[in-house]
């Protein structure tokens, strides 16, 4: 089981809790499994192609992940809107 | 007392006033982009359209702008399909109780029969055959126009940057062209006027904005992408209309509810050069529909005012000597006008970027 860290506003959709310990061989795999069970947050990570939105960044252990990095029972991941701006 | 709902770049903002004393009576989403708002005149409800940059498009909908916003469900594409919703253009209340319709990006239509709670993709749209030649415009393949027919609710207009104008008759099971006679300028010479059974090409067209007469419902208006037109058969075919006018070029558009022969735009100087010609802002009246047109700029800059009015940002409201205009710009003033464009006034000098105005 890894533990999923949410910041606002992703931790109010997740029924208020910013963390969630869930099971998933792969980052995308949790991602699915957190908005699965939770359906506020549906279509906020994932978008209806079910890709990780293009402007937000998901760390495992602190480094940057992609969708399909594998995830280890006790890993932390953190999801993080990206750094972006400065066009309007 | 007016209302008005404007979407801005860094959130929507309820306007309540009259000349000269409009203030900010709410302002919800803060910093984010709410691409269209509006309040359904029937049960009073607020709707606001918001492109998060990093969580996509929503809509959410309340009773109260400065209370509690509730997000509305089904307003997604179908799930593990090729595409993604990218943004919601506008909403628009249907003709019959509870009824509401959702234009976006990539051209597609949703439905709500409960009041906005719930929505439901329109799936002929969705899967017209001619989708995949569908070209998007520069602001995406955004479906901004959603035109009611007064009395029919199975009648309906679209319009979509860069397909063109599309009908329904049997309330959205299926759909066909109206894009005769509309003539699309940056085609080369052989595609560029839309013919029925014409060659792929023809399909993007860059429809602007489109309007239809309430009292004369045959009657529709529609800025093009260059030229601005008018129907006299439901959107069946056009005839261009906008010579008389400073520029052809432009966005939004509105009419008089009272005279099927009236509309308004707004010309900007050309597609490569967005702003009011001659860093003059006018309002463009007709009265005959179309033959010929009227500056209306008293009360409105004059001089050195280099603004973009875009699509969505133009209403009305009331009819006939009561008719209020009321238009925002990009730079962050919104005007207004309570005698149907004879004077104007400023309704508020300074808000964010503005990208829709919506008077209930």
């Amino acid at each position: 089981m890894a533990l999923i860290r949410l910041r606002e506003p992703l931790k109010r959709l997740a029924d208020g809790r910013a963390e969630h310990t869930l099971a998933g061989a792969t980052v995308i795999d949790l991602l699915r499994e957190l908005e699965r069970g939770r359906p506020p947050l549906a279509g906020w990570i994932l978008d209806e192609r079910g890709r990780v939105r293009r402007h937000i960044n998901v760390f495992v252990n602190g480094e940057l992940a992609g969708a399909d990095t594998a995830v280890a029972d006790h890993d932390r991941v953190d999801v993080i809107p990206a750094i972006s701006g400065g066009s309007r | 007392m007016t209302e008005l709902v404007v979407g801005t770049r860094k959130g929507l903002f309820v306007l309540d006033g009259e000349p000269g004393g409009f203030s900010v009576g709410a302002r919800a989403f803060a910093g984010e982009s709410v691409e269209y708002g509006i309040r359904d005149p029937r049960s009073g409800r607020l709707f606001a359209a918001v492109t998060s940059p990093f969580y996509g498009p929503k809509l959410f909908f309340s009773d109260d702008a400065g209370g509690d916003w509730e997000q509305a469900t089904g307003i997604a594409l179908p799930e593990g399909g090729e595409h993604a919703l990218n943004r919601i253009w506008v909403i628009a209340p249907g003709e019959e109780d509870g009824t509401l319709y959702a234009g976006g990006d990539p051209g597609v239509l949703f439905e709500s029969r409960d009041g906005g709670e719930t929505w439901e993709l329109n799936r002929a749209l969705w899967e017209e055959p001619t989708r995949s030649r569908w070209q998007p415009g520069g602001g995406g393949l955004c479906l901004h126009s959603i035109v009611t027919w007064p009395g029919e609710p199975q009648r309906l207009a679209i319009g979509i940057s860069a397909a063109g104008v599309w009908l329904t008759d049997d309330g959205g099971s299926s759909w066909r062209m109206g894009n005769e006679g509309l003539v699309a300028r940056y085609l080369p010479d052989e595609v560029a006027e839309f013919v029925p059974e014409g060659p792929p090409d023809q399909i993007a067209l860059c429809v602007h904005r489109v309007q239809r007469a309430r009292r004369q419902p045959e009657r529709m208006f529609l800025q093009f992408h260059g030229g601005v037109y008018r129907s006299d058969n439901a959107g069946e075919s056009w005839s261009e209309i906008g010579d008389g006018l400073p520029s052809d070029f432009g966005f939004p558009l509105a009419l008089d509810p009272a005279d099927p022969d009236s509309a308004y735009v707004i010309p900007l100087t050309a597609d490569l050069d967005r702003v009011t010609p001659e860093g003059n802002v006018r309002v463009y009246e007709t009265r005959d529909a179309g033959s010929s047109w009227t500056a209306r700029g008293e009360g409105l800059p004059a001089e050195h005012s280099y603004l973009t009015i875009l699509r969505e940002a133009f209403d009305s409201t009331g009819e006939g000597d009561g008719l209020e205009l009321y238009f925002g710009a990009t730079s962050g003033e919104v005007f207004g006008s309570r005698d149907a464009g004879a004077s104007w006034f400023t309704v508020s000098p300074r808000l964010a970027p503005v990208l829709s105005v919506s008077a209930p």
